[in-house]
């Protein structure tokens, strides 16, 4: 099909001509099937080594368990890999699983996949959440995931065609690996015409993925208004890396025309009554509350740095005089309006922004008119504010590059900013980066990072390694003092933290830390509940909520839902419920959409039952892998207290009132660092003692293990799930 | 003098919900406020007047993250 690159690249090239290159390794038929009550009790298995594909049958016991979506790749990636198995390893999987509840079009949020395997980053598995409609598609092919093991020999793709039948390695040598092109390109090469491009999704990686462990993956849907592919992306812990380790360049995915009913669900009325309840409430409420359609997650920029809880130079402040040159007013006028957003069908909230014509200024697109996907709020604070950087042309260009290179966005935020703090301080200087002058408030050399990144060279190539290896290297050449690097290298368990201050709130502080996947927010974010509202004062009251809401908030992951149709968006009399954080009326809604799709009822305490079972299923996962004890839930201490004068400094009356009315101590008197001393014995101490109070109510042990009661009480008591538990008690 | 979310607030005669809301730079959308114990809607933040000594609960429900 001939195709104008324009639309979406400037670049010209013939699509025909390198799907003719495509040599077919092996390919197999199949019968596409439509799920049932939202499963198709099939999955698909690929093997890159040996060029197996086969279907394989989803248990009943998978989907009383696992549910489906995270739940299903943690499954797989358990049985298919070891103790001793690490992310690069031909037996680590990639998984894609959609979940039961995804792909309906009554309910906004309600087309993701969710991607697990073993992080380059971490060692311990990586699960992301993704909108796109790769998983949807393939779902209604007949599959409820896609598990791929092995390694090619050359760069290759993996078709799954429905309307042929047909799923096919085929090696593709041709085509370009970044993202913007990969996408547009599979797209027009496995469409039958113009009208079925919506109905082709390709996951893809770009060519940074190569040489960092920060790769992401881009999962795309084609946006018939603009007419071209955007992306979305399963950004965190490494995803890409593994893509393209296994010779990955494409998954391309050719579907059906999407209607409403192929998920069979059980009483398709009734999923119909609460979606048009939560379109009413989009629609009436969005513009008074979070302006998610007109700005997305952008919305939050000012809000955070009001509350002093914006990123600023590796998160040593909290807030900056120039943020409102990045605030949401500003992405209000770049995000092209008047378009419906929405990375899947149905989605009212239509939050997947696209700021349109960014002329790009650097590296090998320069001078190509693109679109650019978002910026989000952890995009625009992480690269923007966390950097120094507070120039929207920059921001749109790193956020350009980060999707087309396939680099998480919040990990090169957060490398960036800590080997910005590093020059500040001295750690690195022109010689030990090659020249590359790495300052705070440089849209160039963080692009000239990226760049390397992406080429394999420089500096690029150790930055890319992540903060935790970054800060091993750099002491081991005797650039800076260890301790220090320690306290600002920004990252738990191997995974750089998103985009929010923590200093503040000490259930933030566990919100991050004392989660199974690393410091990202989607477990739990409790910034104003414990610091603002103050509603969480004691102990308990933090551990109950480190407890409820990583819990409850792992139930979109089973399901194949975005989080946030349940609390950026508020009912009218959200207020006057004795629980208005849990957003209540929501919590039933899923109820009542899970009950509706798969014909089983369930209220707000089994939802929380099946998110208790996984959850911990995982975290006896990071113990099979090494990880998953008290040792590595402690955070760096920047996302607890001031690391530096500097710091202490800049806050002195917050820190120095703390001193006084908590600790009984007079301030006057004191250096700035016998007192930074103090309030560190007391943070650090406060934070030993939640995590005693958070393991206790989440039945785990003092060193952070389930205990066999916890497991038999979730149902988590396999045989082997109970000798790795066995090993720690 | 008044206490918002615990902290101690300099009360003004005529303050309002609103009034509090800006002198605490609170300005994140899905807001619910209590005074003395009682819900105060949205749209009357600029008319509530807030006596001395009130209980003022601002609580901020999480959006983003």
């Amino acid at each position: 099909m001939a195709y104008d690159y324009t639309k979406r690249t400037d670049l010209k090239g013939d699509v025909d001509k390198q799907k003719q290159a495509h040599k077919v390794l092996k390919e197999i038929t199949f019968k596409p099937a439509l799920p049932q009550r939202g499963y198709n009790d099939r999955t698909l298995y690929v093997n890159l080594t040996d060029l197996t594909i086969e279907e394989r049958p989803v248990t009943q016991q998978m989907k009383d368990k696992f549910i489906g979506g995270r739940g299903f790749g943690l499954w797989f990636l358990w049985n298919a890999t070891q103790a001793s198995t690490r992310w690069n390893d031909p037996e680590n999987e990639l998984i894609i699983a959609p979940g039961p509840l995804a792909g309906n079009t009554q309910y906004p949020g309600s087309g993701k996949s969710l991607v697990v395997t073993l992080s380059p980053m971490t060692d311990i598995p990586i699960d992301c959440n993704v909108g796109g409609y790769f998983g949807p598609l393939m779902k209604f092919c007949g599959f409820d995931a896609l598990e791929i093991q092995g390694k090619a020999a050359r760069d290759v793709i993996l078709v799954i065609d429905g309307p042929k039948g047909r799923i096919a390695i085929e090696e593709a040598p041709l085509e370009n690996v970044d993202s913007h092109v990969a996408a547009e390109v599979f797209t027009h090469q496995y469409a039958d015409d113009e009208k079925d491009l919506p109905n082709v999704s390709v996951v893809s990686a770009g060519r940074a993925a190569d040489h960092t462990r920060i790769g992401c993956l881009n999962f795309s849907w084609y946006d018939l208004r603009r007419k071209a592919t955007r992306l979305k992306q399963a950004g965190r812990g490494g995803t890409g890396t593994v893509f393209r380790d296994k010779k990955l360049k494409a998954l391309v995915v050719h579907g059906f025309p999407v209607k409403g009913d192929q998920n069979n669900p059980a009483d398709l009325e009734r999923i119909a009554r609460i979606g048009v309840k939560m379109h009413k409430e989009l629609h009436d409420f969005d513009d008074s509350q979070c302006h998610m359609r007109r700005q997305g997650t952008a919305h939050l920029v000012e809000i955070m740095d009001a509350y002093d809880l914006l990123p600023v130079h590796n998160f040593q402040y909290g807030n900056h005089p120039d943020t409102p040159r990045i605030n949401s007013q500003v992405w209000d006028k770049r995000f092209t309006q008047g378009i419906p957003d929405g990375c899947w069908y149905g989605c009212s909230m239509a939050c997947s922004k696209g700021a349109d014509e960014h002329q790009v200024m650097t590296g090998p697109y320069r001078g190509h008119s693109n679109t650019v996907d978002g910026p989000e709020y952890e995009t625009a604070a992480g690269v923007g504010a966390n950097c120094g950087i507070f120039d929207p042309d920059w921001l749109l260009e790193c956020n350009f590059y980060c999707d087309v290179y396939g680099i998480d966005t919040i990990s090169f935020g957060t490398l960036c900013a800590f080997c910005m703090e590093c020059w500040q301080r001295g750690i690195l200087n022109a010689e030990r980066t090659g020249g590359l002058e790495i300052k705070f408030g440089s849209g160039p050399a963080q692009l000239e990072l990226m760049h390397q990144m992406a080429e394999g060279r420089g500096f690029g190539l150790i930055a890319g390694q992540g903060v935790a290896r970054m800060k091993k290297i750099f002491a081991e050449k005797g650039w800076g003092e260890a301790q220090l690097l320690n306290d600002i290298g920004m990252e738990v368990k191997g995974l750089e933290f998103s985009q929010y201050m923590s200093k503040e709130s000490l259930a933030q502080q566990g919100g991050y830390s004392l989660t199974n996947k690393g410091p990202q927010h989607d477990e739990a974010w409790l910034i104003f509940m414990d610091m603002v509202n103050k509603q969480i004062p004691t102990f308990e009251d933090k551990a109950e909520a480190l407890f409820y809401f990583p819990i409850f908030r792992t139930w979109f992951g089973l399901n194949g839902l975005c989080k946030l149709p349940w609390n950026d968006i508020e009912p009218a009399d959200n207020a006057r419920t004795p629980e208005p954080a849990k957003v209540p009326e929501h919590v039933q809604n899923y109820c009542e959409l899970f009950a509706g799709i798969t014909g089983r009822e369930i209220d707000r305490h089994e939802l929380l039952r099946m998110s208790r079972g996984v959850y911990n299923f995982q975290r006896v996962f990071n113990l099979r892998q090494g990880k998953g004890q008290r040792a590595h839930d402690r955070p760096p201490y920047r996302a607890v207290g001031p690391v530096t004068v500097e710091e202490y400094t800049s806050r002195a009356e917050r820190y120095d009132k703390q001193l006084k009315e908590i600790l009984g101590v007079d301030p006057a008197g004191k250096s700035v660092e016998e007192k930074m001393a103090l309030t560190r014995e007391h943070r650090e101490a406060q934070y030993e003692k939640l995590m005693d109070a958070v393991y206790k109510r989440r039945g785990w042990t003092p060193n952070g293990v389930p205990t066999l009661e916890t497991l038999k009480e979730v149902g988590m008591d396999f045989p082997e799930l109970v000798a790795v538990v066995e090993q720690h008690l | 003098m008044i206490t918002v979310n615990g902290d101690p607030l300099e009360h003004e005669e005529g303050l309002t919900v609103q009034g509090i809301l800006e002198a605490k730079n609170y300005k994140f959308p899905l807001l619910i406020a209590f005074v003395n114990g009682k819900l105060v809607k949205r749209e009357d933040y600029r008319t509530t007047v807030v006596p001395d000594g009130a209980v003022v609960q601002i609580t901020h429900l999480m959006g983003g993250g």
